[in-house]
């Protein structure tokens, strides 16, 4: 069963040719891609901000190098090896604990130190960054996510990814891991995505493999109704990552530490579309009104208030159920 | 949903009018035609010369067919032939190839080959008519034979034509009588038969020759030369079966040399070996025609060498095959692997055909998948491991060129066409796709690839696409311009419309 274009383009989903033709290209000047593309410059970036992210551990730069991952990762007993080039979460490898004879990964796989420095290497060859150009390979913190998602995440961590245009956050989803998605927060692999009110910071009903859902598919919680701690920071934490960067059409991807709260993980210069069907709104009518806004104010925390004001329409709402209430009144 | 900015449409335009325009002239001013004619059989034809060589300078002569002769038109000939000087040469009505070595020792092979399409009418009236023969002194018994064989059919004859079928038909009687005995001893159809009945028309003062046809059968491999008859009536030579009596020239021959000179003479080495193959190809009768159409080689590009040609009729292509991966990726969004691997896929395909080409694309990517797989274990380094899997995919190209060729499917043999590294770059695109994106976006992505190459080649190959952009390739221009008005397109594609599906029901439900 097709939906028709014209349903489409009612319900303002914008497909990809629209995201590329006239968000990204006008939006985002290409020059300023590498500071997204390469996480360890958007690290950087971010630490001279001021913004919290995962702490760095080491960067592997050559083939020689990968000899030194044992004495890198030496009184870790867990952490995060991830391509600086990487894209929709390719390459990512995610150790819990040390275990005789090697590491756990968080799909509970054991790999020994050998398979590790294999994986480094083949990122430093580029095989999974963008173009398949030679990349480095970051060790950083693994994030020990906040309980408030603990009930709806199957073996990784989830993700609050918001896009933000001109400044001014206009969706957000939270991107729940599930068995199918290995761990990874990435929907295309399988992960739920579910969408957030953005003036309440309660999560709706989700979609998993462009199906809707009302329960998570492994833990068989429900999903709606969530509210996310701290959402007023988050969206001006949003809200600052494009002064950070600078484009003007952009991903956040931000994960919830236990002890040190919002990380920001990743920023993204070409964040996908599946975020229209987590919050079954489409971005156009969201993006006209920025657009038709004769000013922006210079304050993230100003955007960000002008964004949960914006789009605070009751309609977007999803009504918390009881059950929900109570149980996130407990846990927090 | 397009830009406001005017400027791509208005380039579009420009070019859209540019493209049409030139071709519009150029088809109805200068006659240049707009549809493919039809195609013309052409034959391949191969002579293959081998001698052993003592050591010493090596000359070798090749009597090789003149287009005056009768019945074909060359569209090109080859000799191959190492290191030796080659000279052609016109003796008499026969043409020479004649090669020469300072130093040669051993087997020697040379070949001649030949493209020609068959001419039907044989226009050599511009031959001088041969002199009528003296009447030979027939030595007894035979004198009295031929004469009384003369007389008789000239009796039942009216003109030289009649004369000789009449003579022919005696001659090949089941039951000859006594004179005719006498004269044919032979073998009918043999050189010598044929001699006989030169010797028997100078009685009569009738120019006869002897010719050596080829007779050609497609995929013919150890072919002969066979003697035939012909005869001069005043006007042009006619040409009849020595055994039949039948008049003309048999379907699929080529007068390959007249006369009883040698077909081939060899110094410095062995007496030469001589053996024909032929094939039957086809052409376009356009690329034919390029000699009598000057407008056709100037304004289009007939005019370059045949070799160019063929390699513009392969890149002419490709910019319609392009713009077809735009509109389906753009437009409907299909997925493949790379952006233009299905394109080249789809030009492999013009040789090996449909099904064999989509049979030994998925032989060859499935087992250097599984190959590839187990390379997994070996933990190799990107580069390397790509260098693996094109060696791989090259061995498996080989392997299946073995088995299919002891199978006896040659169609198979052009695996050998297939671009390799285009090849072993999608064996490794698809196995890390598995990987981390799963078997399900693997063949996804896989199947998106062959569907695209698929509908490319059906779209590349169209007889009336390929002579268009070949005889007008200004409407690349027109190519162009499609390319740009969809590089502007920002509406939905096609697959989106599934992708969404769930948008307008999940609004309801919330």
């Amino acid at each position: 069963m097709l939906i028709s274009p014209r349903k489409l383009r009612e319900l303002g989903i914008v497909g990809m040719n629209q995201r590329n033709g006239e968000y990204i290209m006008p939006c985002n000047p290409r020059r300023l891609f590498p500071l997204v593309d390469d996480k360890l410059a958007t690290k950087r970036l971010a630490e001279a901000a001021g913004i919290a992210v995962p702490q760095l551990y080491g960067v592997i730069r050559t083939e020689r190098q990968v000899r030194e991952l044992g004495a890198m990762l030496k009184g870790r007993e867990d952490f995060v090896i991830k391509p600086a080039h990487g894209s929709g979460g390719a390459g990512i490898v995610v150790v819990t604990d040390r275990r005789p004879g090697g590491f756990r990964r968080s799909n509970g796989r054991i790999v020994t130190r050998e398979a590790l420095e294999h994986h480094v290497s083949n990122i430093l060859s580029g095989m999974h960054s963008l173009g398949g150009a030679p990349d480095q390979a970051l060790i950083e913190q693994r994030v020990r996510f906040a309980p408030v998602f603990e009930k709806l995440t199957y073996g990784g961590v989830p993700d609050i990814r918001s896009i933000v245009f001109r400044g001014v956050p206009v969706m957000a989803m939270v991107r729940l891991p599930t068995q199918q998605s290995d761990g990874k927060a990435n929907l295309h692999q399988g992960a739920v995505g579910a969408g957030i009110a953005l003036a309440s910071g309660r999560t709706l009903s989700g979609v998993w493999r462009e199906r809707l859902v009302h329960h998570h598919p492994d833990t068989g919680m429900e999903i709606a109704g969530l509210a996310i701690p701290g959402w007023d920071r988050l969206m001006v934490l949003a809200a600052r990552c494009q002064e950070l960067v600078g484009l003007d059409y952009l991903g956040v991807d931000v994960v919830l530490d236990a002890e040190r709260g919002p990380l920001v993980l990743e920023l993204n210069a070409r964040p996908g579309l599946s975020i229209q069907l987590a919050n079954r709104k489409g971005l156009a009518h969201r993006l006209d009104r920025i657009k038709a806004l004769a000013a922006i104010p210079d304050q993230a925390e100003e955007r960000a208030a002008l964004a949960m004001r914006l789009f605070a329409d009751g309609a977007e709402e999803c009504e918390t159920t009881a059950v929900w209430r109570g149980w996130w009144r407990r846990s927090a | 949903m397009a830009l406001r900015d005017p400027s791509v449409r208005v380039l579009a335009l420009l070019l859209l009018v540019t493209g049409i325009g030139m071709a519009w002239y150029k088809s109805q001013m200068l006659g240049l035609p707009l549809l493919p004619t039809e195609q013309a059989r052409v034959w391949t034809v191969e002579a293959r010369v081998k001698f052993e060589a003592e050591g010493g300078p090596a000359k070798l002569d090749l009597a090789i067919p003149a287009e005056q002769l009768a019945g074909h038109r060359r569209l090109g000939e080859d000799f191959i032939s190492s290191n030796y000087g080659l000279a052609t040469e016109q003796r008499g009505d026969n043409r020479l190839a004649r090669w020469a070595v300072r130093r040669a020792r051993g087997e020697q092979v040379l070949y001649y080959r030949l493209q020609m399409t068959p001419r039907a009418e044989v226009a050599d009236t511009q031959w001088e008519p041969p002199a009528y023969p003296a009447v030979p002194d027939y030595p007894e018994p035979y004198g009295s034979a031929v004469t009384a064989l003369l007389e008789t059919v000239r009796g039942e004859s009216a003109d030289i034509a009649s004369f000789t079928r009449a003579l022919l038909r005696r001659f090949g009687a089941e039951q000859p009588d006594d004179h005719v005995r006498l004269l044919r001893e032979n073998a009918p159809g043999s050189a010598e038969s044929v001699r006989r009945l030169i010797w028997v028309l100078a009685g009569a003062r009738i120019p006869a020759r002897i010719v050596w046809l080829l007779p050609m059968e497609d995929g013919m491999r150890q072919g002969s030369l066979q003697p035939w008859l012909q005869v001069h009536e005043g006007q042009r030579w006619l040409s009849y079966d020595p055994v039949s009596g039948a008049p003309g020239l048999p379907g699929n021959a080529l007068v390959w040399r007249v006369g009883d000179g040698p077909l081939v003479t060899t110094s410095g080495g062995s007496p030469a070996q001589v053996e024909f193959s032929a094939a039957l190809g086809e052409r376009d009768v356009v690329e034919l025609a390029q000699r009598d159409n000057a407008g056709l080689a100037k304004y289009s590009l007939y005019g370059l060498p045949v070799n160019t040609q063929n390699a513009y009729r392969i890149l002419l292509a490709v910019p319609i095959g392009a713009l077809l991966v735009v509109l389906l990726r753009n437009v409907v969004g299909v997925k493949t692997f790379g952006t233009f691997m299905p394109v080249l896929i789809a030009l492999a395909f013009r040789e090996t055909r449909l099904l064999w080409g989509i049979t030994l694309f998925i032989m060859i990517v499935a087992i250097g998948l599984l190959l590839r797989r187990y390379l997994e274990h070996l933990k190799l380094l990107l580069v390397p491991r790509l260098a693996a899997v094109l060696t791989l995919v090259i061995l498996i190209m080989v392997g299946i060129s073995l088995l299919s060729h002891q199978l006896g499917l040659d169609r198979a043999l052009s695996v050998a066409l297939f671009p390799m590294v285009i090849l072993a770059m999608t064996v490794e695109r698809m196995s890390l796709v598995w990987e981390e994106h799963g078997a399900r976006d693997a063949f996804q992505q896989g199947f998106g690839s062959l569907l695209v190459a698929v509908l490319g080649y059906l779209v590349m190959n169209q007889a009336l696409v390929q002579h268009l952009v070949f005889v007008f390739p200004e409407l690349l221009l027109v190519v162009l311009a499609a390319t740009l008005l969809l590089g502007r397109y920002t509406g939905y594609r096609l697959s989106e419309l599934w992708r969404f599906r769930s948008a307008a029901a999940a609004r309801e439900l919330s």
